[in-house]
């Protein structure tokens, strides 16, 4: 927590703003995290995909690393517009119910999910204290985001939150990138970008095969349903 | 040399990106599986032309130093040709019976031809990349090709397992990414920014001992982690025995024995670089308790296995185990004995898994209790499966044992307190899975469903070369895994 503390007094305006990025993105995180609805989980998702959008054009625009332009523009494209639009259409044609089932309850996933968080700083402090980049001190954030997306992929019993946590991993991973080292090559974003548009059309297919089979989305009911058989 | 490296890359990763898009258009034609079989065999020739080419002329990076071949991938994606090849003849009369039996579909067909060669061209690509960050990329596109293949038949537990391989190995990979961002944070610090060379694994290894030590550790534990989901390390180990029972056999086959080899190639690659900035022997330890505790936990499951896909499924996860502990053990006597190991589990395993599919196919049932005498029934097949099942569970002479043997004897000069662990899992494996397949082997013979033309030279083809490696290892490939056992250090 140090380092994060001393970069604080007279950190340049764009530091402050990727500082605030950071900050909502890991308040989406735990936003999600309680989220019962998935609508609103998808609307989360989207807007953690918008933030993730600002905080990189910021990085553009103070470090003048042009590809991240790109990268903004692609976490644009594909995080904020196409694959929300995807799961509400998903989720309107197979007209899931709206509430979502957590495994664990939700005050009990809070508390676990604070504990993430701090795991996570004490994990990236080493890591934070080496970088020279103005973002370092998200470092310890992105990681929460990632572990807390984990956490809402296991307690979740429904096919589509898990997928959201699947893609809202990919998310702090991708600001990860941006904040240790002003993201990744081009081709590994692309890469990477496309995996996760194939991976949702699988998902996809997915969705319509397991609604088809058990007539519902609720990944318990597919594991009970294939031990009977 | 005659024709450039270029060339030559491009004849090894030309016929399965072409097969890929010809099989996925033409769809279920008469003739598809023969295209199948015909792309896998360019694919292991230009593999064969590939190898001879590094064995002659050394290693080599080309496409912009993108692409690289070096002794030990260039063994790996021989191995990869061939047992693609080998499944591709299995898989023609395997799949016709299915199809006659009404459980695919011509629909089915053309995905699984189109995703078989799919997953070929992923791997391959994994293997020759000389980039940390397109092995991650090509080894999540490997998993969403198999997810499809996974979940061919469209049964409840098909879909189940494909399901639980997806998420858990998702978020594996997802780990492996973080790591490979620390990877590049770190080499970023002493390359620099300019250009994408500070993922390039040639430059990388160069500047190795300048590599933040810190930074290479977590890096390396998040690296272990995701990839090690997709080599079965356990406890992450869960998708693998439900993936390989599922899906067709076919699958299971390059699953296990191509599949792992690939993810625990990766972790390999990462690992020489950890090692070389930490001049400790934590990545070592690390993949020892691993490799131990995946050993332990697939020997003890064995005893409790009652379909035959998830019983050789648990086999594969023990067998990794042990070449995890190899590698952990590090040194050129261990990694030796690590890559023989790779080579020889590949054959055996993929070879029984295609006698197991064609005798699923003639009792109709994947049940180790409705499974008996297969000696009587199909003395080929039924031979093929004790034969499998011997040389898997390392009796000599098969190479199984020559290389089980070497990481025995290497453990008690290095790490003597592992050994008595590696030989009660060992032997708790060997008497579970005789036990277990002698049952089906022997006895009186069950009714056995008709049509059903097994293509045993695939199977023969396998296991004769595990022999031959177990008795002889040519003094060509002796030099071989050597020099890439050098390279791991």
């Amino acid at each position: 927590m140090n380092a994060w503390l001393s970069t604080l007094p007279g950190l340049p305006f764009a530091g402050q703003l990727i500082n605030l990025c950071a900050a909502i993105m890991l308040l989406i995180a735990f936003a999600m995290l309680s989220q019962r609805r998935i609508s609103s989980l998808i609307r989360l998702f989207a807007l953690q995909g918008a933030v993730l959008c600002l905080s990189t054009a910021v990085v553009a625009q103070s470090t003048g690393q042009d590809h991240l332009w790109w990268s903004a523009l692609i976490t644009l494209l594909l995080k904020v517009l196409l694959l929300p639009w995807v799961l509400r259409r998903l989720v309107q044609r197979l007209s899931v119910k709206w509430d979502v089932e957590t495994l664990i309850n939700i005050p009990t996933t809070m508390l676990v999910g604070i504990g993430l968080v701090i795991v996570a700083f004490n994990v990236a402090q080493p890591i934070s204290e080496l970088a020279g980049t103005i973002t370092r001190s998200t470092i310890g954030i992105a990681l929460a985001c990632v572990l807390l997306a984990f956490l809402m992929m296991i307690t979740r019993s429904k096919a589509v939150p898990q997928v959201v946590g699947f893609m809202s991993m990919e998310n702090g991973l991708f600001f990860a990138a941006t904040s240790a080292t002003y993201g990744m090559p081009m081709v590994i974003e692309l890469g990477v970008a496309l995996d996760v548009l194939v991976g949702m059309v699988v998902f996809g297919v997915f969705f319509f095969h397991i609604r088809e089979k058990f007539d519902s989305l609720d990944i318990r009911h597919v594991e009970e349903k294939a031990r009977h058989d | 040399m005659g024709a450039s490296i270029e060339v030559l890359f491009a004849c090894v990763l030309g016929p399965s990106v072409i097969g890929a898009a010809v099989l996925g258009l033409i769809g279920d034609r008469r003739h598809a599986a023969e295209i199948n079989i015909a792309a896998s065999l360019l694919t292991l020739l230009g593999a064969a032309l590939l190898t001879a080419r590094v064995i002659g002329a050394g290693p080599a990076s080309f496409f912009g130093e993108q692409f690289f071949v070096d002794p030990l991938n260039v063994f790996l994606i021989a191995l990869t040709a061939f047992v693609g090849f080998t499944t591709a003849l299995f898989s023609r009369p395997y799949l016709r019976t299915e199809v006659e039996r009404g459980k695919l579909d011509g629909g089915r067909m053309r995905l699984y031809h189109s995703m078989f060669q799919a997953f070929m061209a992923a791997m391959l690509t994994a293997l020759a990349t000389n980039n940390l960050g397109i092995l991650w990329v090509s080894m999540e596109a490997a998993t969403l090709a198999t997810v499809l293949l996974v979940s061919l038949y469209r049964t409840p537990e098909s879909i189940e397992a494909a399901w639980k391989y997806f998420i858990l190995c998702g978020v594996g990979i997802a780990q492996a990414l973080f790591g490979v961002i620390l990877l590049y944070f770190a080499a970023e610090r002493v390359l620099g920014a300019e250009g994408s060379g500070a993922l390039l694994w040639t430059h990388l290894d160069a500047i190795k001992d300048q590599l933040e030590p810190t930074v290479l550790s977590i890096a390396f534990v998040f690296l272990l982690v995701g990839y090690g989901t997709k080599v079965g390390f356990a406890p992450l180990h869960n998708w693998l025995p439900d993936a390989h029972a599922e899906g067709p056999t076919p699958v299971s086959a390059v699953l296990s024995g191509l599949l792992l080899n690939v993810a625990l190639y990766a972790v390999l690659r990462c690992k020489t670089l950890v090692d070389g900035a930490l001049e400790t022997d934590f990545a070592g330890n690390l993949m020892m308790g691993f490799g131990l505790f995946t050993v332990l936990v697939g020997a003890f499951s064995l005893a409790r296995q009652k379909d035959i896909k998830r019983l050789f499924g648990y086999s594969s996860i023990e067998h990794m185990g042990l070449i995890g502990f190899a590698f952990g053990m590090g040194g050129p006597a261990a990694s030796f004995a690590g890559l023989l190991h790779m080579t020889v589990h590949s054959l055996v395993k993929s070879g029984i898994f295609f006698a197991v599919g064609h005798a699923v196919q003639k009792v109709g049932s994947a049940q180790i209790d409705d499974i008996r005498g297969l000696l009587r029934a199909s003395p080929l097949l039924g031979w093929s499966l004790m034969l499998g099942a011997l040389a898997i569970l390392g009796m000599p002479p098969f190479g199984v044992f020559a290389s089980e043997f070497l990481i025995l004897t290497t453990a008690m000069r290095e790490h003597a307190w592992a050994v008595p662990i590696l030989l009660v899992a060992l032997g708790v494996a060997f008497a579970a899975g005789l036990a277990k397949v002698q049952g089906m082997a022997q006895g009186d013979a069950v009714p056995v469903l008709p049509g059903v033309k097994p293509a045993s030279l695939p199977v023969f083809v396998h296991l004769g070369l595990a022999l031959l490696l177990g008795l002889w290892i040519p003094p060509e490939l002796a030099a071989w895994y050597h020099a890439a056992a050098q390279l791991l250090g």
